[in-house]
């Protein structure tokens, strides 16, 4: 943006917020300098001036002056205005806390842009300090952006993804719920459009670049839906399966350490019960352990253990 | 800042300096993130609007004699403008993780400026916090008695697990702070055995308590910054290379890796830089056929080695050419 243009602009805010009945295009080029002499220039650069002050998210409104016929704009000053909002000393230490959360992440500019709208406002807050409390949440998957924008103005996507295990990315069309960062991973929410069903999609198996498949305002999220229980840990899912599983003795910390019923069973051997959700997931717990492990039972868990350890074999 | 962004600044610029009459020039730019040349810039451009007329009298008034900034006759744009939904939002989704941790007392100043921030913001950003979340996973435990370390300076004694060397250690650490990464809680502190600074994460403590010992982490002890990694491979780490399957893909999100290279037909082909190899031999291990230790041999060789010994626990060992 040029200086003379941002000039305009910024005469041109003060001159809507100032009047009190919509003023016409006319009147605002007699009111406003920078506009240029001919007619259809003017109207083209008008145009697009209330464009941009709009997309910065200035309201513009525009009415019927009764004795005129022309529309009239102006900006009314409630909607422009940022209300009274008093910070208190403790208010503003969680302020400060919060804008570090994003500190040279995805949202650092937002976040900073409005604590100084905050400051300017009258508000304390303070200065983001390095304390004795340290926070970082990354949004350096390159599919962040895209998705928040998604997300904040409510409209479809469309991306290449990888399931886990499949050879090749494979188009998805999807209307976004929400996304959820767990554990340092970002996770997409949504109705997936070509299966009619909700799903949830990890960002960082988002091949390519995110594309709009749809206009502003046409995702809705249903009545209900919460997009963090969308996000379905493993780990939430019921413990509920038993094994046996033996244990070489002074080995296997991490195994004895969440093992119920930990017996000796023979020499140099112990036994131990292990309660889990999902077989292949133990399997690959327990099979890290090496010849420090033996898992007795249940015959699937402990097939699911061979079959590692032979495809470690001839991989 | 980009020069598109200058007009939504200068429409805060005017207000701040109104709301602190007399700051310097050094301490706005600061604040605003600019060189003082740009900021003397901003507020030259200032100077020249105003209202319709722009007669003297109607042009905004700015000083910055003696360093004093000093603004008037600029009523018209004496508020900043609302919140954007962006705005809102980042503050929100970042207040509300904070919300979760149990390190944060303030949870009634948490609740009231969410409440105060919403209001302020409108429904669009109060919608859109709520479909953005970050969680942490929280150790409350661990994280009471590191914080009371912390604060009272005490050296702390865990028991503390690695899983990459299924082995629990006794530590006497120096804490220095507490971490929040990535969806964990981590203590940084100084860690005498291994008389370097190193994080630990709370949920691997099997024990925690706090010695009566006076912390006092040496000077060279310098906190690790987090912006850059939390982990960083040094040169004289181990260099490993692996090659996964399309079912093995989850290595390469899940482990720091220096080179992550496509051999199609979903197959890639690692690089990776460790102190410790262990780790790998347990993730070969656990890949099974859909991965395997490519460089170096000796690591290759070690997971065969256990794989024979373990299946020789299964009498599913193959028979020995």
């Amino acid at each position: 943006m040029s200086r003379r243009k941002t000039e305009r602009l910024l005469n041109l805010v003060i001159c809507l917020l100032h009047t009190r009945r919509p003023l016409t295009a006319v009147q605002i080029r007699q009111a406003v300098p920078g506009y240029p002499e001919g007619d259809e220039a003017f109207q083209r650069m008008f145009e697009r001036d209330k464009g941009e002050l709009r997309e910065l998210g200035i309201p513009i409104e525009v009415g019927a002056d009764p004795w005129d016929d022309e529309p009239g704009y102006r900006i009314p000053r409630q909607a422009y205005e940022l209300p009274e909002i008093t910070i208190e000393p403790d208010e503003a230490a969680v302020l400060g806390l919060a804008a570090q959360v994003w500190r040279r992440a995805g949202l650092a500019e937002a976040a900073s842009g409005a604590l100084l709208k905050l400051r300017a406002a009258g508000a304390e807050t303070e200065e983001p300090s390095a304390g004795a409390l340290e926070f970082r949440v990354d949004t350096r998957d390159p599919a962040f952006p895209a998705l928040w924008e998604a997300v904040r103005d409510r409209r479809p996507v469309a991306f290449h993804y990888r399931t886990a295990g499949h050879e090749a990315a494979r188009e998805r069309v999807v209307e976004p719920w929400g996304v959820v960062s767990r554990r340092g991973k970002w996770y997409l929410a949504g109705h997936d459009r070509d299966r009619d069903e909700p799903r949830v999609f990890r960002l960082s198996r988002i091949e390519g670049q995110v594309r709009f498949a749809g206009r502003p305002g046409t995702v809705t999220v249903p009545e209900g839906v919460n997009v963090r229980e969308m996000v379905v840990p493993y780990d939430r899912q019921p413990h509920d399966r038993v094994a046996v599983v033996r244990l070489r003795e002074g080995a296997c910390e991490g195994l004895r350490h969440r093992a119920r019923d930990l017996r000796p069973d023979g020499p140099g051997w112990d036994r131990a019960e292990l309660v889990y959700a999902d077989t292949e997931r133990f399997a690959g717990w327990v099979v890290a352990f090496g010849a420090d492990a033996e898992v007795v039972e249940p015959p699937d868990a402990r097939e699911a253990v061979i079959r590692r350890l032979k495809g470690a074999l001839s991989s | 800042m980009s020069s598109a962004s200058r007009l939504p600044r200068l429409l805060t610029l005017v207000p701040y300096l109104q709301a602190h009459p007399g700051m310097s020039v050094g301490e706005v730019a600061r604040t605003f993130g600019l060189s003082e040349k740009q900021l003397i810039d901003d507020l030259q451009l200032i100077w020249m609007c105003g209202l319709p007329g722009h007669t003297p009298g109607d042009l905004i008034d700015v000083s910055w004699d003696g360093d004093e900034i000093l603004v008037s006759n600029a009523d018209t744009i004496a508020r900043p403008l609302r919140l954007g939904v962006d705005e809102a939002s980042a503050l929100l989704v970042a207040l509300r993780m904070l919300a979760e941790l149990p390190e944060i007392e303030d949870r009634d100043a948490l609740a009231r400026v969410i409440a105060k921030l919403e209001r302020a913001a409108g429904d669009a950003a109060s919608a859109v916090s709520s479909q953005v979340s970050v969680e942490v996973e929280a150790s409350p435990d661990a994280m009471a008695v590191v914080r009371d370390a912390l604060a009272r300076e005490r050296v702390l004694r865990l028991r503390y697990y690695v899983p990459g060397r299924d082995e629990t250690t006794l530590r006497d650490v120096d804490p220095m702070r507490i971490v929040v990464a990535d969806g964990r809680s981590y203590l940084e502190g100084w860690c005498r055995r291994a008389e370097a600074v190193r994080l630990f994460r709370l949920d691997r403590m099997h024990s925690v308590e706090a010695l009566e010992e006076q912390a006092s982490p040496p000077p060279e002890a310098e906190p690790v910054d987090v912006e850059a990694g939390l982990f960083r491979p040094s040169p004289e780490d181990t260099v490993v290379e692996l090659e996964v399957g399309a079912s093995g893909r989850w290595v390469a999100e899940y482990y720091p890796c220096e080179e992550v290279r496509e051999l199609g037909e979903g197959r890639l082909h690692l690089t990776l830089r460790t102190r410790d190899t262990g780790w790998v031999r347990r993730l070969a291990l656990r890949l099974g056929d859909a991965g395997k230790v490519v460089a170096p041999a000796s690591l290759a060789g070690e997971v065969r080695d256990t794989a024979l010994s373990a299946l020789a626990l299964y009498d599913a060992a193959p028979a020995r050419p």
